[in-house]
């Protein structure tokens, strides 16, 4: 029972750095309907010049992180400059899109490559005082929590932006529709823009913490989760914030529990992808989703 | 499923480890041999090959569904092949006609309902589909699990591959003129405009979805014949985009697009290499750089450039 | 069953998510002759040719077509039965050229087998040259045969709309449903649509026309059905309409004055 509660936690902990992903994703989604699969690419470049950050310039995690993130939403506008807004009048916009954040997720993904080399590598050792606690037989690190309450604390931040601040309302005004939004005089290519730096600033963020969660970075390492933010917000309905969140946490608890039941690590993801692919049949806007799939 | 010839393009994920593997092999067996000649065959072989796969994504596109499933039907038509001729010594031309039967079967079943939902949803439908193709690959005994098939015979040769690419190309022009032809190019350009002129559009959907399938499955089957190995990520996700990667930078207006796309994109990282580039970075660099620049300025992809007007 | 109608519609009822776009809608369609159908905007018209085409399904009521229920079938297989039409925000294939667009259309004539052009047989040349001559018969009856070669996406609004006629046209349809045909166009253009569509009543075929354009309707239709609010306010003779008084009053806008909405 306690193992399974271990896993149930461990679950929660990595659930929560998915969902953090998987908001920066469908929040560009639920803007401009267009699939950004260069999100991953940002991910580990904000994992990686975090690294950058405390290794190389030396800097402590506290300076160094928020640095990554801002590094990371700077990336995210270049990533709107070159490859979104060219294609932006385009009548296949969404599908054109799609494939340019391909090939930008290529040139990232090979940058890095080019600059950190294809090894695994690590944050230095004793950047923190990870403390374990134990209650009964169930241990959590102090880095968990600390992981946790970051992806918990941006989730929160960015819900209560989207509600009362000024730029978030119009950013919900724009995924509405946009002719609208310009009607009421809303700047849409700065809002769009806007909603790019912070998504990407998310996919950044969630880089760092997944490195420090597992403790390993790697060029390749967005490749693995940009299938899972998929199914994370396809779970939890396209566009949706909310929906990503508890999608994420539940990505992350399918996971433990198919490999908790079944005894089977390589059967970790066949649950989730046969749920997503049932959803994508049965009900294509989500659980929590608008109901546009069938449109689309 | 890559070329050999851009394992950097992904030395870093685990479909290409297993590549860098085969790669080294079959690098010692080469100049043990006869170096030049083996080493650009083997990248004819592959480059052809490519080229059938792309053809093989190139025939649901072509009538406006946006399927990332054909990697994982290669797959299934590399494993049914390879196990019959590994297993139960089946004639090689049988089981790989036998992989891509099955490939169509199976395309068959999940078509009627994965083809209901549209665009880019339909891409994330087929991505998972391939998913758990690949789990089920990764878990199944028969399969050889994450190590995938040792010792499959070498059976592939560089005459079949192209005879295979030659006729399914002329099948595909053949067609593109045929009834099917016609109702595939009107649902890509407006599905309802299609029904209305009496086009049956679900069940051409669904024939163009299992026709590529088919094709995959017979690419997937001389694939694994090609190689000594195969494993579950060599089609996996980055195979799926890597075979959209080729029909859009070739373009889909014609069949010879997707072919020019991945003969160009799978010989540049060797003509790279033949220029001086070692850097692999830099060779992967230059295929998202050209996909960007095609998506960017050329939305017909690059067989547009010697596209005469009709 | 009145003789001669081709198309009746019984009691015919849609809605949409509690909006009632049509409720109870009846009148008949009589054999090669123009059927208007006006309205104001909102008023179901477009609904209406859904449901005839087979794009929105009918929640009550039947719809004959040569006294055949056809309510119940999907598009393609109404298309079959001799239904083309046209649509109000034109659905042209704009990758493809005039003639390709033409020849596209011409699906149900079944005329393209891949089995001998596989083979390289002559039987497929020959299916190919009538095709072809089909076509441009098409494109010259709807006065674009100058156009052929041109992108279906490079033409003139008026142009674009006869285009899609043209393409209607290749099913050889017996009933042919026409969404706004003329809208956009300039008068020559009106002038020469109109004689297309006299010749093509000539020649047996039915029209079913939804138009803003009064003076256009009363000249050309031999019956017109008037639609409010999802239902018909009545069918008559162009003479009949223009001398209702609810009509005037709700859609002609002013007494005996024609004016083009």
């Amino acid at each position: 029972m306690s193992v399974f509660l271990q896993q149930l936690i461990n679950g929660f902990f990595i659930g929560s750095v998915y969902g953090l992903f998987a908001i920066g994703y469908t929040l560009v989604f639920g803007v401009l309907d267009i699939l950004n699969l260069a999100h991953a690419a940002i991910f580990t470049l904000g994992g990686l010049s975090a690294l950058w950050l405390t290794t190389t310039a030396g800097l402590p995690g506290w300076i160094a992180f928020p640095l990554a993130t801002l590094f990371s939403g700077v990336l995210g506008l270049l990533l709107y400059r070159v490859a979104f807004a060219p294609l932006r009048r385009r009548a296949d916009s969404n599908l054109s899109g799609l494939i340019s954040s391909i090939a930008m997720a290529i040139v990232f993904e090979s940058c890095a490559l080019g600059i950190f080399g294809a090894r695994t590598v690590r944050f230095p050792e004793g950047m923190f005082q990870n403390r374990v606690y134990h209650f009964q037989s169930i241990t959590i690190t102090s880095l968990q929590l600390e992981i946790v309450a970051v992806a918990l604390g941006l989730m929160i931040v960015l819900s209560a932006l989207l509600k009362y601040s000024r730029t978030g309302k119009a950013i919900r005004a724009v995924a509405e529709s946009e002719n609208t939004a310009r009607l009421l005089g809303i700047n849409v290519e700065w809002i769009v823009s806007q909603t790019f730096f912070v998504s990407s600033a998310l996919g950044g963020a969630a880089g760092i913490l997944y490195g420090l969660y597992f403790d390993a970075l790697a060029p390749d390492m967005g490749r693995s989760i940009e299938l899972k933010g998929l199914a994370v917000i396809i779970l939890g309905g396209m566009g949706s914030i909310p929906g990503a969140i508890l999608g994420g946490i539940a990505f992350g608890l399918s996971e433990v529990l198919t490999v908790e039941l079944t005894g089977m690590s390589n059967l970790r993801d066949a649950v989730a992808f046969t749920v997503l692919l049932l959803i994508l049949i049965l009900k294509p806007s989500g659980l929590l989703g608008r109901g546009r799939a069938r449109q689309a | 499923m890559k070329l050999p010839a851009d394992l950097p393009a992904g030395a870093a994920s685990r479909a290409d480890r297993g590549l860098a593997i085969r790669l080294r092999r079959r690098a010692a067996e080469v100049v043990a041999l006869s170096e030049f000649f083996a080493v650009y065959g083997s990248l004819i072989n592959f480059a052809g090959l490519n080229a059938l796969l792309a053809l093989s994504l190139y025939v649901p596109l072509s009538a406006g569904q946006l399927s990332l499933g054909n990697a994982a039907f290669a797959g299934i038509g590399a494993y049914v092949s390879a196990l019959l001729t590994m297993r139960l010594n089946v004639p090689f031309p049988m089981s790989v006609a036998a992989g891509g039967c099955l490939a169509a079967a199976v395309a068959m079943a999940i078509g009627a309902p994965v083809l209901r939902i549209k665009g880019i949803f339909l891409a994330m439908a087929t991505l998972a589909f391939g998913e758990v193709v690949r789990i089920c690959a990764v878990n199944l005994s028969i399969t050889g699990g994450a190590e995938g098939l040792i010792g499959i015979p070498n059976k592939t040769t560089a005459v079949m591959i192209y005879g295979a690419l030659a006729a399914t190309a002329y099948f595909l022009t053949a067609l593109r003129w045929s009834q099917t032809g016609w109702s595939f190019a009107s649902i890509r350009e407006d599905e309802t405009a299609a029904m209305v002129m009496g086009i049956n559009t679900t069940r051409y959907k669904n024939v163009a979805f299992i026709l590529g399938a088919f094709i995959a499955g017979i690419a997937g089957g001389l694939y694994a014949h090609l190689n000594f190995i195969i494993t579950p990520a060599e089609f996996g996700f980055s195979a799926e985009v890597q075979l959209l990667i080729y029909n859009i930078v070739g373009g889909t207006r014609s069949v010879f697009g997707p072919i020019v796309g991945a003969l160009i994109l799978t010989a540049i990282p060797e003509a790279l290499r033949a220029a001086g580039v070692t850097a692999g970075p830099l060779r992967l660099g230059v295929n998202g750089l050209i996909l960007l620049l095609v998506i960017l300025y050329l939305p017909n992809g690059l067989s547009s450039l010697f596209a005469k007007k009709r | 069953m009145i003789s001669g109608m081709l198309l009746e519609f019984e009691k015919i009822s849609r809605s949409f998510g509690g909006v009632r776009a049509l409720s109870g809608v009846s009148f008949g369609v009589q054999a090669a002759t123009i059927h208007g159908l006006i309205g104001p905007n909102g008023s179901g018209k477009t609904t209406l040719m859904n449901v005839v085409s087979g794009l929105s399904g009918a929640d009550a009521g039947r719809l004959l077509f040569d006294g055949r229920p056809i309510h119940r079938l999907r598009p393609h297989r109404i298309a079959a039965l001799g239904v083309a039409r046209t649509f109000q925000n034109i659905r042209l294939f704009s990758g493809m050229s005039c003639l390709e667009n033409v020849i596209a259309g011409q699906h149900l004539m079944g005329a393209r087998p891949l089995f001998q052009r596989l083979f390289r047989l002559r039987s497929a040349n020959l299916a190919e040259m009538k095709s072809l001559a089909d076509a441009r018969a098409c494109l010259s009856k709807a006065g674009i045969a100058g156009r052929e070669s041109a992108p279906a996406g490079s033409l003139s609004y008026g142009e674009r709309r006869r285009l899609e006629i043209a393409r209607a046209m290749a099913l050889k349809p017996r009933l042919l449903l026409l969404d706004e045909p003329i809208a956009g166009m300039r008068l020559r253009e009106i002038e020469e649509m109109e004689s297309l569509f006299r010749s093509l009543v000539a020649s047996g075929v039915t029209i079913l026309l939804i138009e803003h354009n009064m003076p256009f309707v009363m000249r050309l239709c031999h019956s017109i059905t008037v639609l409010h609010f999802g239902e018909t306010v009545m069918t008559g003779t162009p003479g009949e309409v223009a001398e209702h008084p609810e009509v005037i009053e709700a859609y002609l806008g002013g007494k005996g004055e024609r004016n083009e909405g």
